[in-house]
């Protein structure tokens, strides 16, 4: 894996974004992560993440989504960036190259 | 739907609170949002507790560095110096709109900074005065308390076996010991080369305790009696660039010393800044027949004794020891309680005078006398700043105003203002300094100071700079705390008052200012008056046209009469004579006169002067009664010509005729003379005797024919001199000079004090000037109205100009009678002073309020001569 590190938790959050694309932001982003991983995760966490993938470019931000929810305010919308969805590619195929290069003796 | 919004759950409000408190505000919404979002739907799945604790821990999971100072580059801000920037653009135009103003302002503040520099230059120039020896804080000069009279003199003069008694007895408490002679003039010649140089004679520790610099040869070589040590000025001016190492001087034109080493000047902010070169001891105890007989006299008390106290022991504790030495090894002279002790080397300049065994004033008093008046005079010049900053300020209120509409908040407007003021504060800074730099030479010259400018002294700038930040901190303080804190609404409808006492601060720095200066005007105005006191007292002797020449060569003394004959007949002189001191001082006393009717209790201490035929007529001295010597009278070698004090000081009311007992000899009084001022102008005359001693002769006096021009007649003077004196240049004093030396100091006093309160008037002025200019501003509608309605011009000029004049009336109330008490008690160090007249005070009060008057009235008249139209015409 070159590049970028990309650690287990930053991961996740980048999935998480992936999947509620258009509608990716702190809230929904944890809700997504707790639903699909049945784990608490915290707002702060998240929060941190998202930054530290931004400043990595694997995604980006803008303001969008006006929802009456919100007062009316427009929240910021994650989105996954090229570089992003290469990264999830490439944690994916060395994983899944590595799933295929395990011997069959190994689960006996 | 008000219903469920009421009911609807609500996560804890403290923690919403701690979010905003630390979070970035551009962050607060996002956040704020995405934790409701969450509370929310948490409230349905897991209940309103859990949700709750949840949502706090979402808070306090959030309080994380990195989101705590995320920077957005979305969100519009510009950055901090961009601000700045134009905080500092907007400054300008400021200034720049207000030209009187920024001057009057910039101009005041760097004319206090800079007497404040100046001063502070001085002040550490004195403090730091006889310190760049290396041992200076172990060094010492040997003194003693006698007590004469009831009267306890201290004197830095030493009997000569106190030195051999030191060595002996306590050698342990010293490092080096040495004995001095005074400084004085000496004649030295190499080759044809002739200079007349200061110099001492020293014993061979001299050097080493002083650690001069050798730039050649060695420090200890003076134990040689033949060897000299030359600054490297007198090196280079008798040998040029040559080598001096083991070339032969020749001194006064009689002996020879091998030149031993040279060693780098003496800097100019020490004792011994005069002294030259250094010649052995030796000579000076050869040379003069005197000295060599004191080496074992207690009762003459002449030289100067230098030590250097050991590592292991404090001034304090040699003190203790050296004490009583006189007493102990002279009985004859325990009757005077003599007390020994030292006067350690960091003290000499500053703490030089005894009264009655105890040290009073000497030189600090005018270290903190000029601190003090260039705190003062920073301090008006930063009131003044201040108070222009202030009274501009309050109209900006508007601007404030508007400023505060259109978004700016207050911490903005805080940094505006400091930014204005700091700026201003900063450019007097830079001005000050490059008026230092000018100014420097001049000081220098004026205050007898070889000052450098420390460019590398980094505590200065330090000070220098943070001094320059409070200043403008402080000013910027009103406008930036109080204006700021305006609301827009009532700024902009005009609705904002100053309260009843807005003024109040402003006045009370204005009668602060003014008594100050009015005290240093009535102050400056007692010393010049007491500088011409003492040049109005009868000096007793006729100075025009009189001077006089060192006897310093065996030639002059050889051929004096052959000398006296060739200038008597050249025309040139009116009298020519000789005497044992200077005209203009008494150079030696004693204590073993008698006389009848003398009190047994009552030393018999005069000063004695011993002169030639002639001598009276030269200097042009008044007999009071009696007659003058006479080559007559052959009985006048027993006579005595007394001045008035002496005969005062004998308590004969008619002297003539009297016999006086010396030296186991009878000596009758033949004449009396009026005073001659021969010590301070400022002090008493010190009863002296007049004898005919030929062989005391250290002068020659020469009253020059007053209907010639006199620097022709020195020139041809030379001439004759160079005849019977070949090897010495000629070199002469004229007494007048040597009278007005003795004011140099007072007079010193005098220039700097009127310098610095005229400075302090001035910036006074400026301020004030300033303020009423801002005052008319003010009410330029009011004066308006008051005109069409048919007020005079005088009126509103006395409208304008009344609060002025009785501030500064209260300021003189005030500067009265602190001028009083501190000029009485600097009066009371001179014995010959004038009187503090009520004539002074007058002279300050009225002088101070004709200034305020003409510098309001410039102002008030052109705000009462504007044409109403005008001013009304704007709304």
């Amino acid at each position: 894996m070159k590049g970028t590190y990309l650690g287990e938790f930053e991961e996740v959050v980048l999935l998480a974004v992936a999947i509620r694309t258009g509608d990716a932001y702190g809230a929904t982003v944890v809700d997504e992560i707790e639903q699909q991983m049945g784990r608490t995760v915290s707002l702060g966490s998240v929060h941190t993440a998202l930054h530290r993938l931004q400043e990595k470019g694997l995604v980006k931000s803008e303001f969008g989504g006006v929802t009456g929810e919100r007062g009316g305010r427009s929240k910021r919308l994650y989105i996954v960036t090229m570089p992003g969805r290469r990264a999830l590619e490439d944690i994916r195929q060395i994983r899944n190259q590595m799933w295929e290069t395990i011997p069959e003796m190994a689960w006996s | 739907m008000k219903q469920t919004q009421r009911n609807r759950p609500i996560p804890p409000v403290w923690a919403t609170l701690l979010l905003r408190l630390l979070c970035d505000a551009y962050l607060i919404n996002e956040l704020e949002d995405d934790l409701n979002q969450l509370f929310e739907q948490r409230v349905k799945s897991v209940g309103l507790r859990k949700a709750r604790l949840r949502y706090i821990h979402d808070v306090l999971s959030l309080m994380r560095p990195s989101l705590l100072k995320v920077k957005s580059n979305s969100y519009p801000n510009l950055g901090y110096t961009g601000m700045l920037k134009n905080y500092i653009k907007i400054a300008f135009r400021n200034l720049a709109k207000n030209r009187t103003y920024s001057a009057i302002n910039i101009f005041g503040l760097s004319v206090g900074m800079t007497t404040a520099i100046l001063i502070g230059l001085w002040v550490w120039d004195e403090v730091s005065y006889n310190k760049s020896h290396q041992h200076y804080d172990r060094i010492a000069r040997v003194m003693q308390h006698q007590t004469y009279n009831g009267v306890t003199n201290t004197t830095l003069a030493t009997p000569l076996p106190m030195r051999a008694a030191l060595q002996n007895e306590h050698a342990n408490d010293f490092t080096y010991i040495a004995s001095s002679s005074w400084t004085r003039d000496y004649v030295l010649s190499f080759g044809d080369k002739k200079i007349s140089r200061k110099g001492n004679c020293v014993e061979p520790d001299f050097p080493l305790m002083f650690s001069l610099k050798m730039l050649r040869g060695t420090a200890n070589s003076l134990a040689s009696p033949t060897s000299a040590l030359l600054s490297e000025s007198v090196a280079r001016a008798l040998f040029g660039d040559d080598d001096p190492i083991d070339k032969i001087i020749r001194v006064d034109n009689k002996r020879h010393f091998k030149v031993a080493g040279v060693y780098e000047d003496l800097p100019n902010s020490t004792e011994f800044r005069d002294v030259s070169f250094l010649l052995p001891w030796h000579f000076f105890l050869e040379e003069e027949a005197w000295v060599k007989r004191s080496e074992t006299n207690w009762g003459n008390n002449s030289f100067l004794l230098l030590v250097q106290i050991a590592p292991n022991t404090s001034f304090e504790q040699v003190n203790g020891k050296i004490a009583n030495i006189k007493a102990r090894h002279a009985k004859e002279e325990a009757r005077f309680n003599p007390k020994a002790f030292l006067h350690p080397m960091s003290r000499w300049h500053l703490y030089s005078e005894w009264e009655n065994g105890r040290p009073v004033r000497g030189r600090i008093q005018y270290v903190w006398l000029f601190g003090v008046i260039g705190a003062f005079v920073l301090l008006l010049a930063c009131i003044n700043f201040m108070n222009l900053a202030t009274a501009r300020s309050q109209k900006r209120a508007k601007e404030v105003g508007v400023r505060k509409v259109v978004g700016s908040r207050q911490s903005q407007l805080i940094t505006q203002f400091f930014c204005e003021s700091v700026l201003m504060a900063a450019i007097a800074f830079i001005l000050a300094f490059s008026l230092v730099q000018i100014l420097l030479p001049l000081f220098n010259r004026l205050a007898d100071k070889q000052i450098v400018f420390p460019w590398y002294n980094v505590q200065g700038w330090l000070l220098g700079v943070g001094f320059t930040l409070v200043t403008g901190l402080l000013a910027g303080s009103y406008p930036a705390l109080y204006l700021s804190g305006f609301r827009p609404i009532s700024v902009l409808k005009g609705t904002l008052r100053a309260g009843r006492f807005a003024a109040l601060p402003r006045q009370t720095l204005v009668v602060f200012q003014f008594t100050v200066s009015v005290t240093l005007v009535i102050g400056t105005l007692v010393v010049l008056r007491q500088i011409r006191h003492a040049k109005d007292r009868p000096v007793g002797f006729d100075r025009s046209g009189l001077l006089s020449v060192a006897i310093n060569t065996d030639d002059l003394q050889n051929n004096a009469d052959a000398l006296f004959q060739d200038l008597r007949q050249s025309g040139l002189v009116m009298h020519v004579s000789k005497s044992s001191s200077p005209t203009t001082e008494v150079w030696s006393s004693d204590a073993s006169f008698s006389w009848p009717g003398k009190d047994p209790g009552q030393l018999g201490d005069l000063g004695t002067v011993g002169v030639t035929h002639g001598y009276g007529k030269t200097v042009g001295w008044q007999l009071k009664r009696g007659r003058d010597f006479s080559p007559g009278f052959s009985t006048d070698h027993h006579g005595m010509v007394i001045n008035e004090s002496a005969a005062k000081f004998m308590g004969l009311k008619d002297a003539v005729g009297k016999r006086v007992d010396w030296n186991s000899e009878h000596y009758t009084i033949i004449g009396v003379i009026s005073d001659v001022i021969t010590g301070s102008p400022f002090m008493p005359i010190q009863p002296t005797v007049f004898m005919l001693k030929e062989d005391w002769a250290s002068f020659i006096h020469i009253r020059l024919n007053p209907a010639l021009n006199s620097r022709q007649a020195v020139g041809r003077l030379e001439g004759i001199f160079k005849k019977h004196n070949p090897g010495s240049p000629f070199e002469y004093k004229f007494a007048s000079l040597e009278y007005d030396l003795k004011f140099s100091a007072e007079e010193r006093i005098g220039t700097l004090s009127a310098l610095f309160s005229s400075l302090a008037i001035f910036i006074s002025c400026l301020g004030l000037f300033g303020l009423t200019l801002f005052l008319a501003e003010q009410r330029q509608k009011e004066i308006g109205i008051r005109k069409v309605l048919g007020a005079s011009i005088i009126s509103i000029w006395s409208m304008l100009s009344r609060d002025f004049v009785v501030l500064t009336a209260i300021s003189c109330l005030i500067a009265i009678p602190i001028a009083f008490i501190i000029m009485r008690d600097w009066l009371e160090q001179y014995t010959y002073r004038t009187t503090l007249s009520w004539s002074i005070f007058a002279a300050a009060i009225l002088g101070a309020l004709v200034v305020t008057l003409i510098t309001v009235s410039f102002q008030a008249m052109k705000a009462s001569l504007l044409n109403p139209v005008k001013t009304l015409h704007d709304n």
